[in-house]
């Protein structure tokens, strides 16, 4: 019998045991990088904040912040260049043509999540305008506004197959949505051939169509203020409410002053963007007050956030972008998911084409395919990951803004478009390196095997499912 | 699904005859296992002696070829991982199966959010997900609304299994828990399997690791070549001859263990 040799080797893991258990609950802090948390969370002081908030920008998740710093720096090194810059009339420009690749930039925001990306959508936009022309010219005489649903349908639609088409075929989205640029431009030429009289291109005199993307007119100055303050009172007793309403049920909740904080800068954004709006722009007649698309691109973020950050759908589409395996085994229909976002994308894309109609008084086969690139540009520079699981609608309308004000600072300087393209591709050449260091250094302990990994849209599915796969 | 805990001590998950084959290897040949309430179950083995088979068997991934499992003293099938789940059967892979990009209680009631109004109701959640933490004394992490991202390796498999214990599951199937772990995070997870099964739950721990196997188990079985070699208390293992069982599947010098009614050197257990 083995008792005696049992009786040591017990008292010899017991006494390991002891050992281990004096150092249970030492929680070595995880390094730099590691400290990824939101701040907010973390906190419960403003300093407390900054110091967390510091501490997530040296780990090289930095947020919307150096979006914000090249902006400040691309404003003023333009206004250095060029006083106009900063003049009202170009400001509500560069807001007009940025709106059409913004809409394609939150587009293609919730397919990035899911680490894919749609290239068609340009042709999708066209398709779906070009419908919603046709539907208010004659002989339809549609009102606008059911013009307009046929486009957003038509838009959806498209996305919707192109998400089929990756999702049962199990094909990488980059090679779809390039089938699908070539593919939907042919449909996008076969609509023009086919509409009676379009030649190519519908022009647009529907009054209200045409004042959707333009500089004017839009709201007079004073409902602007109007607006504005209704808007910001309803967000920050709003933001205020449910800070209130968090805490008292002891729920996480930043400091307070960070949501008061919040409040002041919406506050003061929107002052400047009204005071901006209603300064004279006009340079014959009086052109004042907010444009429309102001209040659009408002409209179309606070759906796509709450989409994204308030309903399963787009919980399952971050989480489906952060580990897919871990979606499919939480029961997640991961293939419904991922269809209904590019439907989504295809019906931003949609709005977007609806905004260049707009701005251009019309639409034509001529549609600038690189709207797609600036489209994808612009959600990366503005902070969005290629590689899946991290990005928001802001992050589109941000990097839209840096994509535009660069093109605008270059074309005030009467410079071409030779260094417009070059300059932009700089930009976004910074972004996806940051992006991909920030992927690398990001990973902890458990996330070491995503290492170097390619992002989902290069990948073909592999042929047995993989639901039974074990590690 | 919201069965009451068995006692400590009763049976919760019986395994009797299982045979797997994969094409021409024969994966498990009979395995026999008793998994009780309440009680940490070490299932040992060399590598290829069948546990991770004997895992996927239980949570649903493949079906026996032979056998049959019973669940609380009845006999059920499992055909597919919901069948497990559904019984209440949690399989905590080695890969967690966590989403980095989303904070703990996201992760934790991934797939199974509550909604009003078509849109997410965190309160409960949150609450929720909090009071599991707490009840299974997770206690390192500093906000529940961090990203898992941020978590020590530790954590993260305290929140893999928080969110089992969140689905009222009765059983834990741990895969090698520990094994990417240092000294200190192992230790938190041996705590964290050892409160389990104080709470009522019955855990089956699969492990290479006899440190980790002595530390907490109460039961021991021992796997060699797709049979089921040696199962009883833990007390009546000792390193040595647990390591004798996983490599040679037999005891030298007569010695004996429950459950092990062949190992006096018999033949058809010992080298072959």
């Amino acid at each position: 019998m083995a008792t005696s040799e049992q009786g040591v080797s017990r008292t010899d893991i017991e006494q390991h045991g002891a050992v281990v258990s004096q150092v249970a609950f030492e929680e070595p802090q995880t390094t730099g990088a590691a400290v990824l948390a939101a701040p907010d969370v973390l906190a419960n002081s403003l300093g407390d904040f900054t110091s967390a908030w510091w501490r997530r920008v040296k780990g090289g998740d930095s947020g919307v912040l150096p979006v914000i710093v090249a902006l400040v720096v691309i404003v003023v090194a333009f206004e250095l260049q060029d006083s106009l810059y900063l003049h009202p009339s170009n400001i509500i420009n560069l807001i007009n043509y940025s709106a059409i690749f913004l809409m394609f930039a939150m587009a293609e925001v919730f397919v990035l999540l899911l680490g894919e990306i749609d290239l068609s959508l340009v042709y999708v936009a066209g398709i779906s305008s070009g419908l919603v022309a046709y539907g208010v010219l004659a002989p339809l005489n549609l009102p606008w506004y059911l013009a307009i649903l046929l486009g957003l349908a038509t838009g959806s639609v498209l996305g919707v197959i192109n998400g089929m088409l990756i999702v049962y075929l199990r094909l990488p989205s980059f090679i779809v949505t390039l089938a699908g640029w070539i593919g939907w431009q042919g449909l996008m030429l076969f609509e023009f051939n086919a509409i009676p009289g379009a030649s190519g291109g519908l022009s647009i005199k529907d009054p209200v169509l045409t004042v959707l993307n333009n500089s004017s007119p839009g709201l007079s100055p004073i409902e602007s203020w109007i607006v504005m303050a209704v808007l910001v009172v309803a967000f920050g007793a709003y933001l205020i409410a449910r800070h209130t309403r968090r805490q008292a049920e002891g729920l996480a909740v930043p400091p307070m002053s960070l949501t008061v904080l919040k409040v002041l800068a919406i506050a003061v954004a929107g002052v400047v963007i009204v005071l901006v709006c209603n300064a004279n722009r006009g340079v014959a007649n009086i052109q004042e007050g907010v444009p429309w698309c102001i209040l659009i691109i408002l409209g179309v973020y606070a759906a796509a956030n709450f989409l994204l950050s308030r309903t399963k759908f787009g919980r399952y589409v971050y989480a489906i972008g952060g580990n897919t395996e871990a979606a499919r085994r939480a029961g997640i229909n991961v293939g419904r998911v991922r269809i209904a976002a590019f439907g989504c994308s295809g019906l931003l894309a949609s709005i977007a084409g609806i905004m260049y109609m707009s701005e251009s008084g019309g639409i034509n086969t001529n549609i600038d395919p690189n709207y797609v690139l600036y489209a994808v540009g612009a959600a990366v520079i503005g902070g969005a990951s290629l590689f899946g699981g991290r990005g928001k609608p802001i992050h589109a309308i941000l990097g839209a803004l840096v994509v535009g004000g660069v093109y605008s600072g270059i074309f005030l300087m009467s410079l071409g478009a030779d260094v417009q393209y070059i300059v932009v591709a700089l930009v976004l050449l910074v972004a996806v390196t940051v992006d991909s260091v920030a992927r690398r250094g990001g990973g902890t302990s458990g996330g070491g095997k995503s290492r170097f990994r390619l992002p989902a849209f290069l990948h073909f599915a592999k042929s047995d499912s993989t639901h039974g796969r074990r590690v | 699904m919201a069965e009451a805990l068995l006692e400590r001590g009763q049976t919760l998950l019986e395994l009797r005859g299982i045979q797997k084959r994969f094409g021409p290897v024969q994966a498990l040949e009979n395995v026999d296992l008793t998994i009780k309430a309440g009680m940490v179950t070490a299932l040992c083995g060399d590598n290829g002696a069948g546990k991770s088979v004997t895992i996927r068997t239980i949570s649903g991934i493949h079906g026996p070829d032979a056998g049959q499992l019973y669940w609380r003293g009845r006999p059920v099938n499992i055909h597919s991982p919901k069948d497990s789940s559904h019984l209440g059967i949690a399989t905590v892979y080695q890969d967690l199966a966590l989403c980095d990009n989303l904070d703990i209680v996201q992760n934790m009631f991934l797939g199974r959010e509550p909604t009003k109004f078509g849109s997410l109701d965190e309160a409960p959640m949150e609450k929720a997900a909090r009071k599991t933490l707490a009840d299974l004394n997770v206690t390192t992490v500093r906000s529940i609304r961090q990203p898992v991202a941020s978590l020590s390796g530790g954590q993260r498999q305290s929140v893999a299994v928080a969110k089992a214990v969140l689905w009222n599951s009765q059983l834990m199937i741990l895969d090698e828990p520990t094994a990417a772990l240092g000294v200190a995070q192992t230790s938190m997870v041996l705590g964290l399997v050892r409160r389990l099964a104080d709470q009522g739950y019955g855990v089956m721990l699969v492990s290479h690791n006899l440190n980790d196997v002595f530390e907490v188990a109460d039961r021991i079985a021992v796997l060699r070549l797709g049979r089921t070699v040696a199962q009883g208390d833990a007390s009546e293992f000792d390193r040595q001859s647990l390591v004798e069982l996983m490599t040679t599947g037999s005891l030298s010098g007569g010695r004996t263990i429950a459950g092990a009614p062949a190992a006096h050197g018999a033949p058809h257990v010992g080298a072959n």
